[in-house]
């Protein structure tokens, strides 16, 4: 499993620089928000949480039909899927999901403070945001996966994944920007939606390999 | 001994199983089916415009009685798919993924329904025409995983491969239903709370209840009618697909030693 994580995030690092879109991509979001509402440093502060949390969130549909399309161009996903007998193949999804999370969640989340300052955001505010984001991503990354399983065997299942996706993480951007926005005004609670959060992570955790895998294995034959 | 399987075969769920029996079945309830829901569509409008209005509401409550329905017949829908989907990974029935298939439009039609006539019984009772409260959000989220599961489904243009990951899913946006359910009991929004299905009983005057409850079984009755049509309507697809693609190899078959030549 180890095996598998330090294998992926190899070539997530190397090929394709899928690590470095997705940050261009968050960052093209971002610097679009001025544009459109007007560059009012005020409004943008009030908004930038739920800005950042829109712009991750897209940044990480962006990136999800690459986690198992590569693995099955090159006949690996293949081998993958057969070696269940040995280990569960929602562990192997689960390991891949872990990989896939440190090279294109797990950037996004650590850019993410720059960008606050770009939105003029206050730094508890931008802690928040990024707290969330890092709490709150990994759900993305693990129902994500369900979905790209779900299109692995269409030839353009890009877009699809994300049409597929998008309902099962709103609770996940609701409740993200719910705590970010409860750290900084004060009758609003940051504890309580912040450890849905968490749940929500944690349930798609156990919930979406399990679904990926049976969805590769359905897929394979 | 092989006998009496076979007897006990036949009396099970298998039996159910073969598409032209399943078809010989629906086309006699079929017609009883739909002339109970069109009758009782028919007793539920009348009792709906001449049951007395609401001393708040006036006439607009009457919109109740397409709204409740449909978006009852929404989650109902999902939940037929979800057995369905059910059928298809479990037992492999060969029908579950028709009735997925044909499940999906009709529940989707009424969660737009539900929305719409939401929405034209918001504006003059809440003053607007929307608002992002969490049963309108998670009856919006509803709505768009039904467009997802049928984008899934025509995005793969052999059905029988579509089958296991659309059953998939399903079984996964499961999830929601109980979410959609109990929204107006968890957060304490702009939706009224539950005021039929409830532990200690409906808080609806009777007047008002019993058209409701008429329409509601007269919308679930069309339902299924229509998910019958839509399942025979499927299975003469495919039976004409593959006999398409019969008579082709057949074909082929037949000018392949003048190709050779």
């Amino acid at each position: 499993m180890t095996a598998l994580i330090l294998r992926d995030i190899r070539i997530g690092v190397r090929a394709g620089g899928g690590m470095l879109i997705g940050i261009l991509f968050f960052l093209a979001v971002i610097a679009v928000v001025p544009f459109a509402v007007g560059p009012d440093l005020n409004l943008l502060a009030r908004i930038g949480p739920a800005i950042l949390w829109i712009g991750a969130l897209l940044a990480s549909l962006l990136g999800l039909d690459r986690l198992f399309q590569a693995d099955r161009e090159d006949g690996s996903l293949d081998l993958m899927v057969m070696a269940g007998h040995d280990q569960p193949l929602s562990l192997t999804v689960f390991a891949k999901c872990v990989a896939h999370w440190l090279t294109t969640g797990l950037p996004l989340v650590v850019v993410s403070p720059a960008l606050g300052l770009l939105m003029n955001m206050e730094p508890a505010a931008i802690l928040a945001t990024s707290l969330t984001l890092l709490a709150g991503t990994p759900a993305v990354t693990f129902i994500g996966a369900t979905g790209a399983a779900l299109a692995v065997a269409l030839p353009r299942g890009g877009l699809l994944v994300s049409v597929m996706v998008l309902p099962f993480v709103i609770p996940v951007l609701i409740f993200g920007v719910m705590a970010a926005y409860g750290a900084v005004e004060d009758p609003a609670p940051f504890t309580q939606p912040f450890l849905l959060l968490c749940a929500l992570t944690l349930f798609f955790a156990a919930l979406g390999p399990l679904a990926a895998g049976a969805a590769l294995k359905a897929a394979s034959d | 001994m092989s006998e009496t399987t076979a007897q006990a075969r036949r009396f099970s769920i298998s039996a159910l199983a073969n598409p032209t029996r399943y078809l010989s079945y629906s086309g006699r309830i079929m017609p009883w089916l739909g002339a109970l829901s069109a009758l009782l569509l028919a007793v539920g409008l009348w009792m709906a415009f001449t049951a007395p209005q609401d001393y708040q509401q006036g006439e607009t409550v009457r919109i109740m009685y397409v709204h409740v329905p449909s978006a009852w017949l929404s989650m109902m829908g999902y939940m037929v798919m979800a057995v369905s989907a059910l059928g298809t990974l479990i037992w492999r029935h060969p029908l579950a993924d028709v009735s997925i298939r044909a499940a999906a439009p009709i529940g989707a039609a009424f969660t737009f329904l539900a929305l719409a006539t939401g929405s034209l019984w918001g504006k003059p009772m809440w003053g607007t025409w929307w608002v992002w409260d969490a049963r309108l959000t998670s009856m919006f989220v509803l709505f768009l995983m039904y467009l997802g599961v049928i984008a899934l489904q025509r995005a793969m243009d052999d059905p029988v491969k579509a089958a296991r990951p659309v059953a998939i899913l399903v079984l996964v946006g499961t999830v929601n239903i109980p979410i959609i359910k109990f929204s107006v009991d968890w957060w304490n929004t702009l939706h009224q709370p539950a005021a039929v299905i409830r532990l200690d009983g409906p808080t609806i005057h009777p007047s008002l209840l019993w058209p409701l409850l008429v329409m509601a079984l007269g919308f679930t009755a069309l339902f299924f009618f229509m998910h019958m049509v839509a399942m025979r309507t499927e299975i003469w697809r495919r039976r004409i697909a593959s006999m398409r693609r019969a008579s082709a190899q057949e074909r082929r078959a037949a000018t392949r030693p003048v190709l050779a030549e």
